[in-house]
């Protein structure tokens, strides 16, 4: 097991001996008192979370959490990054290392009611697929019979994958390994004919391949994945803070809001809707315990949720995805955020 | 008020510490239970009767996402116990082997016999696994396209298939592996990761083993040595009859050791993708939350094997020691 989750067990039992009851509405003080937001990241998947060659955190989840560090502390900087693998990630929440899990993470029934966290929202619509070797002559999951398939330990796909080969009646093999690094690995060595995991992620892995153009992705999408940041039950305030968080971002983006429009817009724009979700008529800030410009420094520091979209796996962008799903659902796909008022 | 009798002070504190230990035991169990629940964390061994969902790559008995959890477990424990101990029984012959190979008069066999136990001894052992793995994955061919050996048999980066006698219609036969579409079938098969594990596991104890037998061999006092030869011994008789037996008495306990460190480290197989124990219940923790259930199953496991393995080879042992010359 690896050392991380040996010292997540040992700090459970210390933490178990404690008398203490579950703290509810505390992580927002933890965090203004420590001053730094601990966020949960992957340990390396391109486009959400990954450290670039100078171990600057980049990603669609890490806009996120800067996004909330900007609106809860200030300062989008004061974020500390933990890279979690898919096996620590759950208990590193649970157990209080990290106040937010952004780590394109899948929200289902039992992570919701049995791991000890709720989902705040959904930042990305992703769903699971293949990914094969162009040399295998396999144009369609459904040709996969008997195929030796590599599967990251503990994530949906591993679940997904036993459900899609059962509902069509097909075999497989399949080797589990508990990072993506030794999956991606064991899949270009060859040891494996496909490689499963969310869409984005075969993306992603597929810039790490020394030769992208050998693979190839299959069409079929076998499952719904809609990923999305976390935070530990029993703290409604804080909860509450980071799903809107994610919510401003898309309602930012409806409106028109950049990172580099906002100063201007804030200023002089004759938009009611725009004025208030900029604190210039009204202070929604406050009802979540911030103050009224938390969404101008959202905006500020990591921009609308198009932007950074664009920014982390738009086209021009080493993954190159289209927005697909998750465009706005005036533009044809399904990211719709209640209003903010 | 203290009993005046030394005995029954003894006792009296004897009884104090076991309360104590007692009524911590009981703190313990009490604000976990409390805290678990505080955060809605499902406790208990009740979800070993659900379905896992997952399937396992490689299983000594039939095993689908359908059977429930405590299938999955004795899945991973059986590949536990399978590696460990087809592990032992080589990793003994190895080390056997080296051992005597040290003590050989052939002075090439000697250097070479401890330059492997240096390079062996020296090396983490999950190094070397990733380093065979990597070798196996990376060398071998692919699955599709197999190493043709001896005897019908293939090797290829998913591993090493074996003919093997099967039930066939009109009784038994040997059946011969073969390539179909894209998997091997037929034959017995040895999976990469289990062949990595297993030569790693080897290897590495291997040196250990090798070390101890030799330390046993050489203390062995000389004057035995001398007595077996002019008394008219060859060099192997006098090894296996006189010197061996009384080498074992020094050898059994630190070996068995060994026995226990080899099973212990065959954790190391989730490092390379073979679903031993924690393997199986890392996924089960990730996919149910219940850590301390799970850890709990795997802690047990292991106890349970190596207590077994202490069991027997102390048996042994005492029937080393207890021979009169």
């Amino acid at each position: 097991m690896s050392k991380k989750a040996i010292a997540a067990f040992a700090a459970a039992l210390t933490g178990l001996c404690a008398v203490t009851t579950a703290d509810a509405g505390k992580t927002l003080d933890a965090v203004k008192q420590r001053g730094q937001l601990v966020c949960g990241v992957n340990t390396s998947a391109p486009g959400f979370s990954a450290a670039d060659s100078q171990g600057n955190w980049k990603g669609l989840d890490v806009d996120f959490c800067r996004a909330v560090a900007a609106a809860v502390l200030g300062d989008a900087n004061k974020v500390k990054w933990v890279p979690l693998n898919s096996q620590q990630r759950f208990t590193a929440l649970q157990l209080g290392e990290v106040d937010v899990l952004s780590r394109n993470s899948t929200w289902t029934l039992t992570r919701d009611a049995s791991l000890g966290i709720l989902f705040t929202g959904i930042n990305y619509y992703d769903g699971q697929g293949f990914m094969v070797p162009k040399k295998l002559n396999v144009g369609s999951a459904k040709k996969l019979n008997n195929a030796t398939i590599c599967v990251q330990s503990g994530t949906t796909s591993e679940k997904n994958v036993a459900d899609f080969f059962a509902a069509n009646r097909l075999k497989y093999k399949q080797v589990v390994f508990d990072t993506a690094e030794a999956t991606q690995a064991a899949f270009y060595s060859g040891r494996c004919q496909a490689l499963t995991t969310d869409m984005s992620d075969l993306a992603g892995a597929r810039t790490k391949a020394t030769k992208p153009d050998d693979y190839l992705i299959l069409p079929e999408v076998i499952s719904k994945e809609p990923l999305g940041p976390s935070v530990r039950r029993g703290d409604d305030e804080f909860f509450t803070i980071v799903r809107w968080v994610g919510y401003a971002m898309l309602e930012a983006e409806e409106l028109g809001v950049t990172q580099e429009n906002v100063d201007k817009l804030k200023a002089s724009s004759q938009d009611p809707a725009t004025q208030r979700l900029l604190g210039v008529t009204e202070d929604t800030g406050k009802l979540l315990g911030l103050d009224k410009e938390w969404i101008v420094r959202i905006v500020k520091a990591s921009g609308n949720y198009g932007e950074s979209f664009e920014r982390n796996m738009g086209p021009k962008s080493a993954l190159a995805l289209p927005r697909g799903l998750n465009n706005l659902w005036t533009k044809g796909g399904l990211m719709y955020a209640p209003p903010v008022r | 008020m203290l009993p005046a009798s030394p005995r029954q002070r003894r006792l009296l504190i004897q009884a104090a510490v076991v309360v104590l230990l007692l009524v911590a035991a009981a703190v313990l169990w009490r604000t976990a239970a409390h805290n678990l629940s505080a955060q809605q964390l499902r406790s208990g061994f009740g979800f070993l009767r659900d379905p896992a969902g997952f399937d396992i790559g490689e299983t000594l008995i039939d095993y689908s996402p359908r059977d429930a959890y405590a299938r999955a477990f004795l899945v991973g424990l059986l590949n536990t116990v399978r590696v460990a101990l087809a592990g032992i029984v080589t990793a003994t012959i190895v080390g056997v082997l080296i051992g005597l190979g040290q003590l050989a008069r052939n002075r090439l066999i000697g250097v070479l016999c401890t330059a492997y136990v240096e390079v062996a001894r020296n090396i983490p052992l999950l190094v070397q696994l990733l380093a065979i793995y990597l070798a196996l994955t990376q060398l071998l061919p692919d699955l599709t396209t197999p190493l043709h050996l001896w005897g019908g048999a293939l090797l290829s980066k998913a591993g090493l298939h074996l003919p093997w006698p099967a039930q066939q219609a009109d009784g038994w036969r040997v059946e011969v592996p073969q390539v179909e579409g894209l998997s091997i079938v037929g034959g017995f098969s040895l999976s990469a990761e289990f062949v990595a594990l297993w030569s790693g596991l080897t290897l590495f104890t291997g040196a250990y083993i090798g070390e101890i037998v030799r330390a046993g061999v050489l203390a062995v006092p000389r004057g035995q040595w001398e007595a077996a030869l002019a008394v008219g011994l060859t060099r192997r008789s006098a090894m296996s009859h006189v010197i061996v037996p009384q080498a074992l008495r020094l050898i059994v306990p630190p070996l068995t050791s060994q026995y226990l460190n080899l099973t212990k480290n065959s954790s190391l197989a989730v490092a390379i993708g073979y679903p031993d124990i924690v393997s199986i219940a890392n996924t089960a923790i990730n996919q149910n939350g219940q850590a301390i259930e799970c850890i709990a199953i795997i802690v047990s496991v292991y106890l349970g094997i190596n207590a077994v393995t202490a069991l027997v080879m102390n048996v042994y042992n005492r029937r080393v020691t207890r021979k009169v010359f």
